[in-house]
């Protein structure tokens, strides 16, 4: 893991915001876990002082771009998996039910995505890993996006062996989506269908596979504030090209369908600390900020350390409309980041 | 999208339902002020018609919710 011993010393003795400045904004070294937990228990009267500074690492390391992305379920419902979060779990009595997105549609989509000015476009299953079947209906359809739309294309298909690592890679997919969901304590509480280490093995295949990884998480599903830091420790460990942050929106049905939405500080909070702990990491808004941040904290999260948002729907529920996002970006003068423009 | 017939997108979206499209229940029994607020970020997941669950495909700027009986309604979201 990424680590400094020397400063973690410091931390009993010191201010964790001067620490955390000349730490990580003066050096580039990122929080380590006893760090980034004491980040995360900032008082409120520090708030916006820790997201300001969270800001500064964000414009010094990876300027003021936002990476935009749209998203689109290519396969819905009737996951074999118990991920306790997801409606998409055929073992919950959660009133989701299975289909199927034709290529067509997936087109369509893609083109509303890049009619946003999104520069990228992933496409979801719910699935443990992909058969052959999926396989076949991903290489048709990134054929016909990248034949008909300027959008880089990015996959989300669960876990992955090595030769459908490198069919991705032929059909020109750019990036993996694989989360971690959780710290490794904790998510034991959230699957157990799987392990932490058979997620940690897709993602380090798919970096080894020249594909950028995208690795994040949820926050708000029960776990302590160590468990949280843990999680953000880990994906510095793991050093993922992007960050998806996810806050759980409880879904009816599932196992975590009955868990209070995070609190709009703990959130913050929480986006201020994974910056400090990724540093040159983009770090995008995903699915639950409508329910647990709302407009005013959308806007504190921006000028906290994200540079990346899904804009439009998420997979089984419904976003805001791309245009508040994007008129947002504009007040900030926060400009799109361009198709083809690297952090 | 269904086309024309008695049971087509028309009749659903223009006819009241007895049903809540989010939890499935009976519109005119108990409380549904959660599903009207969860009905802003949330598709329809039971038909308002028979209360079966139907098929929602969301995409960017839509979803679409099929019932077996009742036919298709797709709402475009933004745009």
């Amino acid at each position: 893991m990424r680590n400094n011993q020397g400063m973690t010393a410091q931390v009993t003795r010191t201010d964790i915001l001067d620490v955390a400045r000349e730490q990580v904004l003066e050096r580039g070294v990122p929080l380590t876990h006893p760090q980034i937990v004491e980040v995360m228990r900032t008082g409120d009267d520090r708030l916006q002082d820790l997201l300001a500074l969270a800001h500064e690492v964000r414009m010094k390391y990876q300027g003021p771009s936002v990476e935009v992305e749209g998203i689109v379920s290519l396969k819905t419902g009737g996951c074999p998996e118990d991920c306790h979060f997801c409606s998409q779990s055929g073992q919950f009595t959660s009133p989701v039910r299975s289909v199927w997105l034709n290529v067509p549609e997936l087109v369509r989509a893609a083109k509303q995505t890049a009619a946003t000015g999104a520069s990228e476009f992933c496409i979801v299953a719910a699935v443990r890993g992909p058969d052959d079947t999926l396989m076949e209906q991903m290489r048709e359809g990134v054929a016909a996006i990248r034949a008909a739309v300027d959008i880089n294309v990015a996959a989300s298909l669960g876990m992955l062996s090595r030769e459908q690592v490198d069919d991705l890679v032929d059909m020109g997919v750019h990036r993996y989506n694989h989360n971690l969901e959780a710290g490794r304590s904790y998510f034991p509480n959230v699957v157990t269908t799987h392990s932490f280490d058979e997620r940690w093995d897709t993602c380090l295949m798919v970096k080894e596979s020249g594909m950028e990884l995208c690795c994040g998480g949820l926050v708000g599903m029960g776990e302590t504030i160590e468990q949280r830091a843990e999680l953000a420790a880990q994906l510095g460990e793991l050093e993922p090209h992007e960050v998806p942050l996810n806050f759980l929106n409880p879904r009816p049905g599932t196992p975590f369908g009955d868990l209070p939405p995070m609190e709009t500080g703990d959130a913050l909070r929480t986006i201020a600390a994974f910056r400090l702990a990724l540093p040159r990491t983009i770090l995008r808004y995903a699915g639950g900020r409508e329910l647990t941040l709302g407009d005013l904290g959308t806007r504190d999260g921006l000028l906290g350390g994200i540079n990346a948002v899904i804009v439009g729907n998420y997979l089984t529920t419904l976003g805001r409309d791309p245009r508040e996002d994007l008129a947002l970006l504009d007040e900030l003068e926060m400009p799109i980041k361009a198709l083809n423009e690297t952090f | 999208m269904l086309d024309g017939d008695a049971v087509g997108p028309v009749a659903r979206t223009s006819a009241p339902g007895a049903w809540c499209g989010q939890c499935g229940e009976a519109l005119d029994a108990g409380e549904h002020a959660r599903c009207a607020r969860r009905a802003e970020l949330e598709p329809p997941r039971f038909c308002v018609h028979c209360r079966r669950r139907m098929k929602v495909q969301v995409t960017p700027g839509a979803w679409t919710a099929t019932c077996v009986q009742h036919g298709t309604v797709e709402q475009p979201t933004w745009g």
